[in-house]
């Protein structure tokens, strides 16, 4: 003789069981939403990394943004080539091969080129110092070396150099824009990569007052426009600034001529 | 009227779920970085937490007693809250994309959650009725928000300080959970 709570047991719990199968199978029928099979194909072919630069919530998100043709492929700057060609055929369309974006560190003011005014011994972070006057360098415009741009970084693409300059790895560097975010006085510039030759420095006082606090400071004194011809280099408000539209490599190059060196071939000529 | 009052302020503070019964731990600690994040998580929990209180209870009630069957009461209850949530993640995905979006992955992950279990075995250690186990749901559901989005508050406070750095990630985390518990502990005996 069963005992009766164990069949009790068993009915119960095998009805309830079979009761809710029942019900979400009909729901699954009923309540289905047509989701393009793309969404899931293109997702696995995206970086993965929920970097977010593509202004969406994450790769997911953007990959049901792109099957609905509601974005672009060339929004993520992530994006590899190899697979941005896989999801073009998968959306049957042409690859708009954005130029790759790398981050470019707009200051060489590292320790002992700058000039230090004051001990800063706060929070190690370089938001946490423009609170505090800006950390120790005398530089109101440059690098403030305590490296929220590596620690924002996710793809371990920025580092620290002994000088306490960021050092961007541009091969590594896939132009997410995070750092650029990080840097409380925008020191990080996104550029396409084929740019090489850029004035890494933003200070804009005058040539005396930045010479004062910076050896490597862009004074403003005019030698590289001269030098050519007003093609590609302008000085405006004490700081010489390249023009990559009219530059050009043919222009021989004002870098030598730089009396603070401050104009400097980025990167090599072959990367891509 | 002050019953019921009394039953929520209890679940929300004075045996707040997270802080003083210890449930739900995981995504306390887990979600709880950013405000916004951890707001949508408490939102949904308390979403599952209401509707597994109604449904916990009528099971209870109408198949449990009636067969003498309350040794099932985990089991069952786990199968129906996770056929449940199934079920309303599947009609919200219908019926409100953006609701759906803002509860997103939280909902079908805080099924399995041990706070929601201790949800339907506590109103059922209690003896409620059905009205006042809804408003324990809700209560218990609102007390787990308010517990994870102050903790959101503070970590999100925390990023700027100068935590020692043995103490980074994990560690202070717990530790500031132990505070805000043994705040909260100042509550008992309130009701």
């Amino acid at each position: 003789m069963i005992d009766s709570s164990l069949i009790y047991a068993v009915v119960s719990m095998g009805g309830l069981g079979l009761f809710f199968a029942i019900l979400i199978t009909l729901a699954n029928k009923k309540l289905h939403v047509e989701e393009d099979p793309r969404i899931e194909l293109i997702g696995d072919l995206l970086p993965g990394a929920n970097c977010g630069s593509c202004g969406y919530a994450g790769c997911a998100n953007f990959a049901e943004n792109l099957a609905g043709g509601k974005s672009q492929l060339n929004e993520c700057p992530v994006c590899g080539a190899e697979a941005a060609e896989k999801i073009a055929q998968i959306l049957g369309v042409e690859v708009e091969s954005g130029e790759r974006q790398v981050a470019v560190v707009m200051c060489q003011g590292g320790d002992g080129t700058v000039k230090k005014k004051a001990e800063y011994e706060g929070i190690q972070s370089c938001i946490a110092a423009t609170f505090v006057s800006g950390g120790e360098r005398a530089c109101s415009y440059g690098c403030i070396g305590y490296g929220d741009c590596v620690a924002a970084c996710p793809f371990d693409a920025i580092h620290m150099n002994e000088k306490r300059i960021p050092v961007v790895d541009r091969e590594k560097c896939t132009g997410c824009g995070k750092c650029v975010e990080a840097c409380p006085l925008n020191v990080i510039e996104l550029h396409p990569i084929s740019h090489h030759v850029f004035v890494l420095c933003r200070n804009k006082d005058s040539g005396k007052n930045a010479r004062a606090v910076c050896s490597a400071a862009c004074i403003g004194c005019k030698i590289c426009e001269k030098a050519v011809d007003g093609i590609g280099f302008n000085v405006t408000d004490n700081l010489a600034v390249v023009d990559h539209k009219k530059y050009t490599k043919e222009l021989v190059l004002p870098t030598e001529k730089c009396p603070t060196k401050c104009i400097v071939i980025v990167g090599q000529a072959d990367e891509k | 009227m002050t019953n019921l009052l009394m039953i929520f302020i209890s679940a929300v503070i004075v045996n707040n779920y997270v802080l003083v019964n210890f449930l739900g731990i995981c995504p306390f600690v887990g979600v709880s970085k950013k405000i916004a994040q951890s707001l949508s998580m408490g939102m949904a929990t308390t979403f599952v937490m209401t509707l597994t209180a109604a449904v916990a209870w009528l099971i209870n009630r109408y198949i449990l007693e009636g067969l003498n069957l309350q040794f099932l009461q985990t089991v069952s209850f786990i199968l129906v809250i996770a056929s449940l949530v199934q079920l309303v993640e599947m009609f919200i995905k219908k019926v409100s994309k953006p609701l759906y979006d803002a509860l997103g992955i939280f909902l079908p992950l805080i099924t399995t959650n041990c706070a929601i279990l201790g949800v339907a075995l506590f109103l059922v250690l209690k003896e409620y009725n059905f009205i006042e186990s809804i408003i324990f749901g809700f209560g218990a559901g609102a007390g787990f928000t308010l517990a994870i989005v102050i903790m959101a508050g503070i970590r999100e406070e925390l990023e700027l300080a100068d935590v020692p750095e043995y103490f980074k990630g994990g560690s202070i985390t717990m530790i500031i959970a132990g505070c805000l518990a043994l705040a909260f502990m100042g509550f008992s005996g309130l009701i």
